[in-house]
């Protein structure tokens, strides 16, 4: 049946996780996103669903124990903002090196260092590209609305489990802070013990005496091992670069031009489309929901047909790289950013499309 | 096996004294011949077997010599990042309360990088048992100095030993935390003699009866040598301990169902 709710979109993802069975949320405070950990406090969710709600005493603190959880076969999550996501990147290339099911949750706020509380999107390298040490990747998906907010964390948890890896909801201070509309599904129980047993047979949860003692670590001292499992990660993203892609595109069958950006960048330019094809320019918005793994092949098919991209984001130009790298050098493709918390307005985007793309 | 007995014949189940526990995995273990990591691990997997609950035992190691804790350990088992153990187990804990849940750590895992984790989890009250490992020294990335290194004592990181207007005074942190109101039994150890491993096997014990109670931490601290890291034998490593860490470390109960043994107050 579900139900429709006016949300934050930290609200929404907190509640989204007690309807989605998570069973356990560890997390420390950090603007602009303490609503995630408030909301659940209030909620007492470990009255009614078990779930358990934990504030850490640090991120490092959070992230380990969410890297406990997951190797037990719990459904875990966290959530931060930047400097927090940072701090937990030791805990994330451990999580990705074990092969442990959890769900990250990063509204991103400016940087570098202290930055500012406003929102950016100037984190899309450390959650595509890695992040902490060696050779993984994480899912990471990239709502642009407080529905999709919601909706992504149920998504997560189940890519979470299908592939043993962490997954990122990359949102920013905007979309956790702004309120809309939001249909919830209704809760899902959270599993059983027997049934966590059942399902992850490889999580330490007690060894009964039928079967070997399980063991999770990233740890293989022997050079061919870790090479092994280096391999089968690989694998495991390249399959997923196969199976999970998410975009969405607008406005696109006629257009000669193309807006590309992610989360609340897209909103803005979908306000810019509406702006320029007004003034007569045929341009579309093309909107990766998967930023790892990135629509490589939708993206350069596109742009077999279009005369030249702009890529706005609220960075100093980090997504345009797989842009590039997928669409070739063929056509122009150019940044937009603003910084340092500075949301781009419609009108802008509009006349750098027309100074750099269509005049250039 | 059997062959290299001198009497095999005598090797009879009514003869049968002393057998190495099955949770004890059957291979060599990577410690240094003489180190106390052994004999605390065989320890505490006799606790699990008396106490028939290894099935529902859920381990977590560290980073430092006893990072491959779970090859020996015949239970269910989680490698922490370095310092990071009682995170992990504080989860895993309430996560799971019908678990018995350990900590296995040095004294550079526990006391130095993973302060905040220790104290935050004896602070809160966590319901499992944190055993630490204190050989005053960095054993498995050479033998640096540690925050529990002795004023005065060598290591490849205070070559003249340690100067404390430099590096500063050894962290007593089992007498820290035994202030905290979240833990319930803590106890200081040591493994180098006959008595004394006895000892130690009544106070792991005691530590995983505690999560019965529900009531807090329970830690156990045992006083061990770093043969290698020392550049010693291990005769000479046991009678140096004996000598220079137990006067700093001294042995015995610092708290018992909740409360300070006296001399602490
Ligand atoms: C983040 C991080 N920093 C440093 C290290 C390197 N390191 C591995 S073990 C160790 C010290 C271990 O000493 P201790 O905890 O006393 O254990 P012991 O080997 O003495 O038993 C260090 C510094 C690491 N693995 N990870
Ligand atoms: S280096 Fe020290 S602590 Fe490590 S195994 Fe050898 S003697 Fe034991
Ligand atoms: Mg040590």
């Amino acid at each position: 049946m579900g139900e429709l709710r006016l949300m934050k979109g930290n609200e929404a993802i907190a509640e989204a996780a007690i309807r989605a069975g998570c069973d356990g949320y560890f997390g420390y405070p950090i603007t602009p996103q303490s609503e995630v950990l408030e909301y659940l406090m209030a909620e007492k969710p470990y009255e009614t669903t078990g779930m358990v709600v934990l504030q850490a005493e640090s991120e490092v603190a959070a992230i380990n124990m969410l890297y406990g959880g997951a190797g037990t076969g719990k459904m875990v999550m966290t959530s931060s903002s930047s400097p927090g996501i940072s701090l937990m990147q030791e805990g994330i290339s451990y999580m990705a090196g074990t092969q442990l099911p959890a769900l990250l949750v990063n509204i991103v706020r400016g940087g570098p260092g202290l930055g500012t509380i406003q929102p950016s999107q100037a984190d899309y390298f450390q959650s595509v590209k890695g992040g902490g040490h060696g050779d993984y990747h994480i899912i990471v998906y990239a709502p642009a609305s407080v529905q999709e907010m919601a909706d992504f964390v149920k998504l997560g948890f189940d890519a979470a489990f299908k592939y043993r890896t962490p997954v990122m909801i990359l949102s920013d201070g905007a979309i956790g802070q702004m309120m809309e509309k939001v249909y919830l599904d209704d809760p899902i129980p959270r599993r059983g013990d027997e049934e966590v047993i059942t399902q992850c047979p490889w999580a330490s949860t007690g060894r009964p005496m039928t079967r070997e003692h399980n063991i999770l670590t990233s740890l293989d001292l022997d050079p061919a091992g870790q090479e092994r499992l280096n391999l089968r990660l690989q694998e495991k993203y390249r399959e997923i670069e196969e199976k999970e892609v998410k975009f969405e595109m607008l406005d696109c069958e006629d257009a000669e031009y193309l807006l590309v950006a992610f989360g609340l960048s897209a909103r803005i330019c979908q306000k810019a489309m509406q702006l320029a094809r007004d003034k007569g320019i045929k341009v579309g918005l093309f909107r990766p929901i998967t930023l790892f793994p990135f629509p490589k092949k939708e993206i350069r098919k596109i742009g077999e047909k279009v005369k030249g991209m702009l890529v706005v984001e609220m960075n100093a130009g980090q997504m345009i790289e797989d842009v590039q790298l997928s669409v070739g050098c063929n056509i122009p493709i150019e940044h937009y950013g603003r910084f340092g918390g500075i949301i781009p307005t419609p009108d802008e985007v509009v006349r750098v499309l027309e100074e750099k793309i269509i005049g250039g | 096996m059997e062959e290299k007995f001198a009497h095999p014949e005598l090797r009879t189940p009514e003869n049968l004294v002393y057998k190495r526990t099955d949770l004890l995995v059957d291979c060599p273990l990577s410690y240094c011949p003489g180190c106390g990591h052994g004999v605390a691990h065989r320890m505490l997997m006799e606790v699990l077997e008396e106490k028939e609950i290894a099935s529902k035992t859920i381990g977590i190691s560290p980073v430092g010599c006893s990072v491959l804790a779970y090859d020996f350990l015949n239970i269910d088992m989680l490698g922490a990042a370095h310092g990071r153990a009682p995170a992990l187990a504080t989860a895993i804990k309430r996560l799971w309360p019908s678990r018995y849940v350990f900590t296995y750590q040095g004294d550079g895992d526990l006391a130095a990088i993973g302060t905040a984790e220790t104290i935050h989890a004896c602070n809160r009250g966590e319901n499992f048992t944190i055993i630490f490992i204190n050989n005053g020294i960095y054993g498995m990335t050479g033998g640096q100095m540690a925050p529990t290194t002795l004023p005065g004592m060598r290591s490849s990181t205070s070559p003249y030993g340690r100067d404390t207007d430099i590096m500063g005074y050894p962290l007593k942190i089992t007498e820290l935390i035994a202030q905290l109101p979240g833990t319930y039994y803590v106890t200081r150890q040591s493994v180098h003699t006959p008595a004394a491993v006895r000892k130690t096997k009544k106070a792991l014990r005691k530590a995983f009866d505690c999560q019965d109670l529900g009531k807090g931490i329970s830690f156990v601290e045992i006083v061990s040598n770093c043969n290698s890291g020392w550049k010693m034998t291990p005769v000479q490593s046991n009678k140096w301990m004996e000598e220079n860490m137990f006067p700093y470390y001294p042995i015995g109960d610092i708290k018992v169902d909740g409360e300070l043994i006296e001399k602490l107050k």
